[in-house]
């Protein structure tokens, strides 16, 4: 039972995991460009909904303020392409990673100063609540964090595949010249594409926020989840789910049955297993661009 | 060089070219015309500029100086999506397709500029019917097929824009001499049937002025020749350079090695 219950919360984090990773994945794949501010954005996100929901801010109805937080960081995540990257076209990747690592920090204090660097929970109207079944214990956060993943993966899916503007992010993705050729307008596709990462964001930050304080430097968690990604193989959408369900599901295992300090150290240590015997990460996409 | 007398039948027209690949100058102040329903070919070597002029036209790159006319109107400093939705679309060279969509998602994105759901439907079964093959791989992914099969999707994918002018690069480009004269084949069936207006540009010259009606030479990012395909193929310098027909020996008997090209 005790094992059980390890496992299905690893789950729910694995899912916080694996929704970032998804952020990295959809810039990555459609821009080439990865975005280090990625975990900043989750954790801008979950204030964002902070803001619009908490007592001491605006009071809010929840059920209002998720969709409303989902919307701003979509239209965050858009501007910023438009804004500042778009005009960076053509530049090294060095510098688009370094420009995303700054406004990583930005973001950070920035929260800090709206919101102070006090851990701070999110006030949801189910919180405390639990679903017993057999001997388990489930909080209905963990619940719902899988819940809304396996949701969010489904519309992800058929977005990807169905899709006029989805399809033509995949096209773009995979031959931005021959994009440009077929009249997709590339550069309004990626902004798209930041918007929709955003929005990712925004889910995920309110679902880790929903399980218990965060402050501004939770965004570090990006890290953790840039691990996910390269696990599961960066580039591949399902791959950035399944090395952040990975990843949640080793943690609380090793810090329960290894020795003390493993479980900081164990994603990690999958990561440099995954790179040596599988360097393109478990769903790797064997098709290479040919000269 | 003939005279070309303008006409309102000019669906393209580019008036002293000038285009830049980072500091290098690849165009030189190119001028052509080309007429509704012709198929005009644009010959030349490696290096001779035709890519950049196709990629110029369809607005991936912006001229330095010079116009380029679509039917009266000045696009050169348009967007590419914008010029495709005017009617020029572009093929490239060496089967640009998108390989990990399927055949039917890659013929779709040809469409990407279009809204009417009936019309792109038809002309699917129209693309599938000059490309029956295309049919039968309808779910397969594109990069897994051969290099003709690639070449004639890339052409497909084009036509579903319902373009008036198709740009067409290299289109025998790695082809097996049958495939290339399949290709070129139905190359002339769209332009006859279609009245898809078509710039050919090509290292083949042989392929290349057997299906146009007028064809210009390119060297070195100048225009240095033009004339109706039949004129082309009959000059001397074209079946010698181009063709690599090998002239006669001269009066005393011995063949000039290092030969003149009547435009140097």
């Amino acid at each position: 039972m005790d094992f059980l219950q390890l496992i299905l919360s690893g789950l729910a984090n694995g899912c916080v995991y694996g929704l970032i990773a998804l952020g990295f994945v959809l810039i990555y794949k459609a821009t080439e460009a990865v975005n280090f501010a990625q975990g900043d954005f989750m954790m801008l996100g979950a204030f964002v909904c902070i803001g619009f929901t908490n007592h001491e801010y605006m009071g809010l109805n929840f059920w209002l303020a998720v969709p409303l937080s989902i919307l701003v960081m979509g239209a965050l995540g858009y501007l910023f392409n438009w804004g500042i990257l778009r005009h960076m076209f053509g530049q090294s990747q060095t510098s688009i990673v370094i420009l995303t690592i700054a406004m990583g920090f930005i973001i950070r204090f920035l929260a800090g100063a709206i919101w102070s660097h006090e851990p701070t929970s999110l006030e949801i109207p189910f919180a405390g609540q639990e679903v017993r079944s057999g001997g388990l214990v489930l909080g209905i956060d963990e619940v719902l964090i899988v819940v809304v993943t396996a949701f969010l993966t489904l519309a992800f899916f058929l977005f990807f595949s169905r899709t006029r503007i989805g399809l033509a992010m995949q096209a773009a993705s995979q031959n931005q010249l021959a994009a440009y050729y077929m009249g997709i307008p590339v550069r309004r596709v990626h902004s798209l594409v930041w918007g929709l990462s955003g929005m990712t964001a925004a889910v995920a930050g309110i679902l880790f926020a929903s399980k218990g304080a965060i402050d501004p430097s939770t965004g570090l968690l990006g890290i953790k989840a840039f691990a996910a990604a390269a696990i599961g193989g960066f580039g591949s959408l399902p791959g950035a789910l399944l090395g952040g369900l990975i990843i949640g599901l080793v943690e609380p295992l090793a810090s329960r049955y290894g020795p003390p300090g493993v479980s900081q150290i164990a994603p990690y240590a999958i990561l440099l297993l995954v790179l040596i015997f599988r360097p393109g990460g478990i769903f790797s996409q064997t098709q290479r661009k040919k000269v | 060089m003939s005279t070309q007398t303008t006409t309102p039948d000019v669906v393209l027209q580019i008036d002293n070219l000038e285009s830049y690949y980072g500091p290098i100058m690849a165009i030189r102040g190119v001028s052509l015309k080309v007429h509704d329903g012709q198929i005009v070919t644009v010959l030349g070597a490696n290096g001779a500029g035709k890519t950049t002029l196709l990629k110029t036209i369809s607005g991936v790159m912006d001229p330095e100086k010079g116009t380029v006319s679509m039917e009266g109107t000045q696009i050169q400093s348009m967007e590419a999506d914008a010029i495709v939705r005017r009617g020029i679309v572009h093929v490239p060279e060496g089967r640009e397709i998108f390989p990990l969509m399927t055949v039917a998602e890659n013929i779709a994105m040809g469409a990407y500029t279009r809204k009417d759901r009936t019309a792109i439907a038809a002309d699917e079964e129209m693309v599938y019917a000059y490309f029956p093959i295309l049919k039968d791989r309808r779910t397969q992914r594109a990069g897994t097929m051969s290099g003709g099969q690639q070449q004639m999707l890339a052409i497909a994918r084009g036509l579903m824009s319902r373009p008036k002018l198709m740009l067409l690069d290299e289109p025998s480009l790695g082809l097996s001499p049958l495939l290339t004269q399949e290709i070129f084949e139905i190359i002339v069936r769209l332009n006859k049937e279609q009245k898809v207006t078509m710039m050919l540009v090509e290292q083949n010259a042989k392929v290349a002025l057997d299906a146009a009606d007028y064809g210009y030479v390119m060297e070195l990012g100048r225009i240095v020749m033009n004339d109706t395909a039949e004129v082309l193929a009959a000059s001397k310098d074209i079946q010698e350079f181009y063709l690599g027909v090998s002239q006669d020996e001269n009066q005393r008997g011995q063949r000039r090695w290092k030969q003149r090209k009547t435009w140097r």
